[in-house]
């Protein structure tokens, strides 16, 4: 059987837009893999209950309040800490490009920013995954 | 080894890989099924299925908080179509699960119904098995109406509620549709709409006129589930169903059945994927080709598949 990719797709912090989000959400979801959508307003605790509970390959966090670099170190934090490992977590939202250098250090590993085509998500997480299965 | 000890102790990031590994037809995951098999049994299983947006995932919501409330823990697989175009889904049903998210004695998993060759009914029924394995007291499946997984989901649980709403249509096409025969409890929700009342007496009469071998006519219940409008009555009414299996050795009857029907759709599940490998599918391809060619007919062609080529 076919392994899927199973993504959650997450809006943590207090912004109504998830338009984003859920652009994201079809076009992975038209990609082949399988996504959970959680909806707006998510707290970081509740992600990572979520990321837990479906056994996610990759968490997908957008942000558009400014609140990243606080809620994505927080997030990569309580996975780590409910003994979660070798999942994939990136970002998206309005995210200065001066941030990406920290939040990658913090865990993040890939941000993308708002003009980013929906194929370089795809592309990133596919090769994330290729890569991933071979060690 | 080490996940099979995980899972005992109750490691929620065990069960959910256990259910990753069954859901991908791992060996690993048929040893850890084979090995908690005899934890199995003791949880209430109820099926929830309707129509798409009839507000099943907030009905499961407000189940899941009632049963809660009394103290119990609950286990949820929420399952959702795979498009059969592209192989992937959106499973967007935890956006209406949300009341109890920092609750550990809750248990959502998504779930997509994946390949076309059916095996919904397999993968399903062994990840409600390990929910109650792993000792969830309520074990909730919730599944979509619009074709075969509710069907599929409905000999692994105990009790079926059907959730239809106003919009629904008349009665005769809920019947149309085979929900009147899956149905233990009908729920008319999103009853602050106008029609739920011609809704339920419509379906209550059609119910009425049915023939019965059982002694169980399904009530109909309203409810709204946004507001909580009708939860107790839901409540109420799976008691009752569940004090009804327990008389006459109906329960025993039910493991029966329930039993088969999985062994069974382990069969077909066998034969269907060892059926496919052997090369058969490039066979296939071949065959395709001189059905388009007027060579054979498709019926020729599904022989020509059995036989040595
Ligand atoms: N007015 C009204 N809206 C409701 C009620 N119950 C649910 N809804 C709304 O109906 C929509 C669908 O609800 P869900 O619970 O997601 O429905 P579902 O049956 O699980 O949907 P799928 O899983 O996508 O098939 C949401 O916007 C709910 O808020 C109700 O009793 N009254
Ligand atoms: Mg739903």
């Amino acid at each position: 059987m076919d392994r899927k990719i199973r993504v959650l797709v997450a809006k943590p912090g207090l912004d109504g837009h998830d338009r984003g989000a859920k652009v994201v959400a079809s076009a992975l979801r038209d990609a082949g893999m399988e996504v959970i959508y959680t909806g707006l307003h998510q707290t970081p605790e509740g992600i990572v209950e979520a990321a837990v509970q479906e056994d996610v390959d990759v968490v997908g966090l957008s942000v558009l309040s400014g609140a990243h670099m606080t809620l994505f170190p927080r997030i990569v934090e309580l996975l780590r800490e409910a003994g979660v490992e070798g999942m994939l977590i990136i970002g998206g939202g309005i995210i200065p490009a001066d941030d990406h250098e920290f939040l990658r250090e913090k865990g993040v590993e890939k941000v993308f920013t708002p003009g980013a085509p929906t194929s370089e998500i795809v592309d990133y997480i596919r090769s994330w995954f290729e890569k991933r299965k071979t060690v | 080894m080490d996940l099979i000890k995980r899972f005992r102790k109750g490691d929620r990031l065990a069960l959910a890989r256990a259910i990753t590994l069954v859901e991908n037809g791992m060996q690993e995951g048929r040893d850890l099924l084979d090995a908690v098999h005899p934890q199995t049994g003791k949880a209430r299983r109820i099926g929830i299925t309707g129509p798409p947006g009839a507000g099943k995932s907030t009905l499961v919501d407000g189940l899941i908080q009632s049963y809660r409330k009394a103290g119990q823990s609950v286990g949820v697989v929420a399952v959702d179509p795979t498009s059969p175009f592209t192989g992937g889904a959106l499973l967007g049903d935890r956006i209406r699960m949300q009341s109890r998210w920092a609750d550990r004695r809750v248990f959502v998993r998504s779930m997509a119904t994946r390949g076309s060759w059916g095996g919904l009914a397999a993968a399903a029924a062994d990840v409600i098995e390990l929910l109650d394995a792993f000792g969830k007291d309520v074990v909730i499946a919730e599944t979509v109406g619009v074709g075969q997984s509710e069907f599929d989901v409905v000999d692994a649980v105990h009790t079926t509620i059907v959730v239809i709403v106003p919009e629904s249509g008349d009665s005769i096409q809920v019947m149309k549709a085979g929900l009147m025969e899956i149905a233990d409890i009908f729920v008319v929700n999103k009853a602050d709409r106008e029609g739920a009342g011609d809704m339920e007496t419509g379906l209550g009469a059609m119910l009425d006129m049915r023939d019965r071998e059982e002694d169980w006519r399904p009530p109909v219940l309203q409810t709204v589930a946004t507001s909580g409008e009708g939860m107790p009555t839901l409540i109420d009414a799976l008691a009752q169903h569940r004090e009804y299996l327990a008389k006459e050795s109906r329960i025993e009857e039910w493991e029966r059945k329930a039993v088969r029907a999985r062994i069974v759709s382990l069969v077909h599940e066998e034969l269907r994927a060892g059926f496919w490998k052997q090369g058969r599918q490039a066979r296939l391809e071949q065959l395709v080709g001189e059905v388009l060619a007027r060579e054979r007919t498709p019926g020729d062609a599904a022989q020509a598949l059995f036989s040595p080529a």
